[in-house]
């Protein structure tokens, strides 16, 4: 078992025809991930290395059933890719697309509400569960099945932790990139939350960066709701004082969004806090036995 | 992106918020025809860096005659002008901006930022105007109230004028309050900002209310669509380094450390940083090559953190996902022959390739360090950085 995807997930590509959105089509069918077509708009009805490509995703839907759809549009229209699949009814909406403007990231955020999409990212790697779905740009080799759930805002560094887990012996139940965005559509809770209520994941590791105040929010949600243990990383330590654009932003959430405050309530809320990021699984370790 | 405060205040007049009649100068003689155009005086002439803190450094000065704005600018224009947003080194000005002088009354502060917290654009306002908005917050929070607005309905009239009213406003200026907030929060919009903040926004003994200062932030991923506000990049205002980097695809942001780094992924450089921190080393700069970084991108890494002469080694750490091993080693060879690195370079490898990409750098004869890990990584070049010294 796992969260958000498994064997039976069936999933299109949003810019399919396009070098990048095809290259990791190719890579997700090759993990084993239900590839099940593509949409590009003016492209319907052809046929690429296989995959069949639509003109819309609601047309997609219907053809093939897909549950679940991965965006590699560029940022100029990746905002209207993601509402169009919300339109679609697709379940789980994952946007690799790096560079979306923020003011577009705050429509489509108010546009989620009431739907019954949820939308991963966007700027993110996406999500994998191990030997059953790859949705996005992670290298599937290093993971391994297993019960560790694992959530970032990170992509290389959940690489890093990911096989920091996998050289020890301990597989993973799902890893989710939720982006480096300041507007994204699933958060540090969310993910804890579906981690909790999934009865094959035992424990949890979260990775967190500075700025804003989600990693804190995220320490208490596992503080109060919680029963498996948690270990975290914040990057950014040492980084030099954030533009005044991320102090301002902080100063509304009430924290100030540096590292070594957010170590601190972590620590507070029971977490066990990675003192290097070499050291991920190992912190994991001293709060759960496999 | 960042512009300077005559380019801001242009923008918010097209806008109709209202800000004091002014234009930027080059030079002593047309800052005071400037002066003599603009009004009767007094003036006031403002230097132009991308820095807040001016007015303590020298760079805000009241001006009675016009021929005092041209000694005033003539002094000011090639000073390098310290505040404690521009760092020791400071900021060499190059164009001042002279304006009519204001009688103020009070001075209060707006901005309008997109709030993490809520995912929405939110007006922050307080009756502490001409403060640092973070003091504020540290030490009377209670003095500055938020809105939230909804993206679909746009700042309404009740909002503005729930602001209009914690700020103190009575009578007819709560009217002119609701047009400047409004007109604020259009400019925002319009303009795809991540930050406007108008500090302070004051109240004349004549009752009106007048943007005396104004700070953008750009949304740098919405410039594609605002070509004209693109065009007011002032290159003299940032790193070469930086710029150069960014012509490259490159994420780099230069630090006052030795250890040069480069990194895939902009979460790994930052842990990066930090471990190298932990084993007692300083780091020279972040630097994020991207994940889709060819031979030539890492070249171009390299000499970046090279040309910084501070550097005295070097930690490469990738973790190879789609970006191959073998091609970061090749960069790396290709590198140190294009460029010479007389540093010590470890390099730490990971992920797919990596075995190729190892044998590579141990068979090209470079003084290359392999790392397993990024503790031994970063303990490897902190130890060599310490022996060279």
């Amino acid at each position: 078992m796992s969260i958000l995807i498994g064997k039976e997930t069936r999933v299109i590509t949003q810019g399919i025809t396009g070098a990048t959105g095809l290259f990791h089509a190719q890579g997700a069918r090759e993990y084993g991930t239900q590839m099940v077509g593509g949409v590009t708009p003016g492209k319907g009805g052809s046929v690429i290395d296989g995959f069949p490509v639509y003109d819309t995703v609601a047309e997609a839907v219907q053809a093939t059933g897909a549950t679940a759809s991965v965006i590699y549009v560029p940022p100029p229209f990746a905002a209207d890719s993601i509402m169009e699949a919300v339109d679609a009814g697709v379940e789980l909406v994952c946007c690799i697309t790096e560079g979306i403007p923020v003011l577009d990231m705050v429509k489509v955020k108010q546009y989620l509400v009431g739907k019954k999409t949820r939308l991963v990212g966007p700027n993110c790697p996406g999500v994998i569960t191990p030997g059953e779905c790859k949705i996005g740009i992670m290298p599937g080799y290093i993971h391994k099945p297993g019960k560790i759930g694992v959530v970032s805002r990170s992509g290389t560094l959940t690489y890093e932790a990911v096989w920091q887990l996998t050289s020890i012996g301990l597989g993973q139940s799902t890893c989710v990139g939720i982006g480096g965005d300041p507007v994204n559509g699933t958060s540090h809770i969310d993910c804890l939350r579906l981690f909790e209520e999934d009865p094959d994941t035992e424990a949890v590791i979260m990775i967190g960066e500075i700025g804003g105040s989600a990693e804190e929010e995220a320490a208490r949600f596992v503080k109060e709701n919680m029963t498996k243990p948690v270990a975290a990383y914040i990057a950014g330590v040492t980084a030099p004082p954030g533009k005044r654009m991320g102090h301002a932003g902080a100063i509304i959430s009430g924290g100030k969004g540096t590292a070594t405050e957010k170590v601190a309530v972590l620590k507070e809320c029971g977490i066990s806090v990675a003192a290097t990021p070499a050291e991920m699984a190992q912190a994991l370790l001293k709060v759960y036995k496999p | 992106m960042n512009v300077h405060e005559y380019q801001a205040k242009a923008i918010l007049r097209k806008f109709g918020v209202p800000v004091p009649d002014g234009h930027v100068c080059y030079n002593g003689a047309s800052a005071r025809e400037w002066a003599k155009r603009l009004g009767e005086g007094p003036w006031v002439v403002k230097a132009q860096i991308h820095a807040g803190g001016r007015g303590k450094g020298g760079g805000v000065k009241l001006a009675k005659t016009s021929s005092e704005v041209q000694m005033i600018a003539r002094d000011m224009l090639g000073m390098t002008l310290r505040t404690h947003q521009t760092g020791p080194e400071g900021k060499v000005v190059h164009r001042v901006l002279v304006e009519n002088g204001c009688n103020i009354a009070n001075e209060l502060y707006v901005s309008f930022l997109v709030d993490r917290g809520t995912s929405r654009v939110t007006v922050m306002a307080s009756t502490e105007g001409g403060m640092d908005i973070e003091e504020v917050a540290a030490n009377t929070p209670e003095k500055i109230v938020t809105e939230a607005v909804d993206p679909l309905v746009g700042l309404t009239l009740f909002q503005c004028r729930k602001i209009a009213f914690a700020l103190g406003l009575k009578g007819k200026l709560t009217n002119k309050a609701v047009k400047v907030l409004t007109n604020l929060y259009a400019t925002f919009i319009a303009c795809d900002c991540s930050l406007l903040e108008i500090n302070p926004l004051v109240v004349t003994a004549e009752g009106d209310l007048l943007a005396l200062d104004a700070k953008f932030g750009f949304d740098d991923n919405a410039l594609f669509r605002h070509l004209q506000i693109g065009d007011m990049r002032d290159f003299d205002e940032e790193d070469p380094n930086e710029i150069e980097a960014s012509q490259h695809d490159l994420s780099y942001i230069s630090l006052n450390g030795n250890i040069g780094c480069l990194v895939n992924g902009a979460g790994l450089a930052m842990a990066t940083m930090d471990i190298i921190k932990h084993y007692g080393g300083d780091p020279a700069n972040f630097l994020d090559v991207g994940g889709g970084a060819t031979i030539e991108r890492v070249t171009e890494a390299f000499k970046i953190i090279l040309s910084d002469k501070n550097v005295k080694g070097i930690l490469v750490n990738i973790f190879g996902g789609i970006m191959k091993c073998d091609v970061i080693a090749t960069g790396v060879i290709e590198a140190a022959h294009q460029v010479g690195i007389q540093v010590p370079l470890v390099v730490r490898l990971e992920g797919t390739n990596v075995e190729l990409g190892k044998k590579l750098l141990a068979e090209s004869g470079l003084n290359i360090v392999a790392a397993d890990g990024m503790a031994d990584g970063a303990q490897k070049i902190v130890a060599a950085v310490a022996a060279a010294a």
